[in-house]
């Protein structure tokens, strides 16, 4: 009878273990199947003019170096001022808002925020700056990208925080520093590879969105370092690209995912390594 | 009037005659949101003399300890009522100075919690908090502290690299010499050696039968053999209340109280 019961379980155990294992092999498979498709179709494409010329008109040699500056200039806007209220904000919700009705109520907006549609964030952004400015900029896409990034950071900034143990807050308060002096000096230091972290997981999140782009910066065909006018970047030029009827554009589309690509992968093994990296110094 | 307020505040060591009452704790009730956790706790510390609170956990001793430089107050749920008097001023007056109060009375934690920061940095740190030192003046301080904590001879070659580097009986003498460093009156160690292996236990007994040269001790403790070996007087606390304090010999010899026998004779707790 026993041995019945344990065929049984071992059976049960199998099935469930093969059935994850092809889960597995499929997620894995779809991942492997884009990034191959990904090689082939965008790795001709991957010359010197790619970081020297700008996008080109139908038929013409050209590169994507405007949309690569444009990208960096506006994912720096955006993370600067992410940082700037991310921090802070998830600071408080760790260390002061404890459990509070404002608290919660900061805490459950930003949860929204977090998982609200970035094309809503894109049409706010529209209304609020690029309609009273009369102008699509780079500074209305750096706004949009801040508005994805900030909740990412101020969430990830609390939960780090949260995890340092209460008795080093104690200790840093118990050589009579304020709390806010504690905080700046022990906790932040002691978070600092987590906030860190958040920090890069934020930057490869915005710096693949094209919804916010859409409606603030709008795309650019020529170099441009005037932050008040409309701005190519890489996931909108990847998007008007890859929808034309050129085939140069869209080689060119498959250049500009493939960077992409590389930078969200070069910035998750970055965040990799400082996580495994011990805080010491 | 006020000795705590910053004005007033000098940072040396307040001479007092050993054995004089240097705290006191009166009637002190102490509240966890609306749980009770002391009740009516009354009990003197002495200057220069280390006082050990021994109790099974939950009796509030920890309570207790943490009622004297009020680190409760980090936590808006938690009060206290009654009075805690150091040098004859109630430390729980609303008006007294937090930083202050905390730099006259230190507190070592259960667990070594070395800040993120090389060795040197995390015993000056409290130093840079409270007062403007020369290079000089500050690196004489921090060895002075590190050799009070019996530590010195082990980190002298290594003063700029990081405190979370060393083990964790170093960790804790690091956390002792921090504390001492801005020359307290009164040190509170909460369990301080419950994280420690026996050799690095020992050498912090030593290290406070060191300090109680120039410090009042109080200390929390779950071992009573420790109790034993470096206290001069031991208050035995059960439920939020104290059931009996007096001079560690005698309450451990011939204790006035069954409950008291019973503990500390390991018949429960």
């Amino acid at each position: 009878m026993a041995s019945a019961l344990a065929l049984r379980r071992k059976g049960a155990n199998a099935v469930f273990v093969a059935f994850c294992a092809v889960m597995t092999f499929l997620a894995l498979g779809l991942l492997v199947m884009i990034l191959y498709s990904l090689l082939k179709n965008g790795l001709g494409g991957l010359d010197s003019k790619v970081f020297t010329m700008t996008t080109p008109p139908p038929g013409e040699a050209g590169g994507l170096i405007n949309a690569i500056t444009g990208s960096l200039i506006m994912c720096a806007i955006g993370m600067v001022a992410a940082i700037v209220i991310g921090i802070p904000a998830g600071t408080w919700l760790a260390e002061y808002g404890g459990d509070s009705l404002y608290a919660k109520v900061v805490r459950f907006l930003n949860d929204v925020l977090l998982s609200a549609p970035s094309i809503l964030i894109g049409l706010f952004v529209y209304e609020i700056m690029v309609k009273p400015l009369h102008g699509f900029s780079a500074i209305a896409g750096g706004a949009a990208l801040a508005l994805v990034a900030v909740p990412v950071i101020t969430r990830a900034t609390e939960d780090v925080l949260k995890l340092q143990p209460s008795s080093l807050r104690e200790s840093g308060v118990a050589l009579g520093t304020p709390l806010s002096t504690t905080i700046r000096n022990i906790i932040w230091r002691a978070a600092s590879s987590g906030i860190a972290t958040a920090g890069l997981l934020a930057f490869a999140r915005i710096s693949g969105e094209t919804a916010p782009l859409l409606f603030t910066s709008l795309g650019d065909q020529f170099q441009n370092w005037n932050l008040m006018k409309p701005t190519a970047a890489l996931p909108q030029v990847i998007y008007q690209f890859a929808m034309s009827p050129y085939d140069d554009w869209r080689r060119l589309a498959w250049v500009g995912a493939i960077l992409v690509t590389g930078a969200v992968l070069a910035t998750q093994i970055i965040a990799r390594i400082i996580i495994r990296e011990p805080d010491r110094q | 009037m006020n000795d705590l307020s910053r004005e007033n505040f000098q940072p040396a060591t307040l001479e007092r005659p050993p054995g004089e009452i240097k705290m006191e704790v009166k009637n002190l009730e102490f509240f966890y949101g609306k749980t009770r956790a002391l009740h009516s706790v009354s009990l003197p510390v002495k200057a220069n003399n280390v006082t050990a609170m021994i109790g099974p956990s939950g009796c509030g001793k920890s309570t207790l300890l943490r009622a004297m430089n009020r680190i409760y107050a980090l936590y808006p749920g938690q009060r206290a009522t009654g009075e805690v008097l150091l040098d004859g001023e109630n430390i729980l007056d609303p008006k007294v100075d937090l930083a202050v109060l905390r730099t006259r009375v230190g507190m070592v934690f259960q667990k070594p919690t070395p800040f993120p920061m090389s060795i040197f940095d995390n015993v000056a740190f409290g130093l840079r908090m409270h007062e403007t030192l020369s290079r000089g003046d500050m690196k004489d301080r921090v060895e002075e502290a590190l050799q009070r904590a019996a530590l010195w001879d082990e980190v002298k070659d290594k003063l700029g690299s990081s405190g979370l580097g060393l083990s964790g009986g170093q960790q804790q003498r690091l956390c002792v010499a921090r504390s001492i460093a801005v020359r307290p009156e009164v040190l509170l160690l909460d369990e301080p050696a419950s994280a420690l292996d026996p050799i690095s236990t020992s050498k912090l007994e030593d290290t406070i039968g060191e300090l109680k040269r120039d410090y009042t001790i109080v200390i929390v403790t779950h071992n009573l053999q420790q109790a034993a070996r470096i206290s001069d007087y031991t208050a035995f606390m059960y439920l939020g209340r104290l059931v009996e304090f007096g001079e560690t010999e005698g309450l451990f010899t011939s204790p006035k109280s069954t409950q008291t026998a019973d503990y500390v004779t390991g018949r429960f707790g």
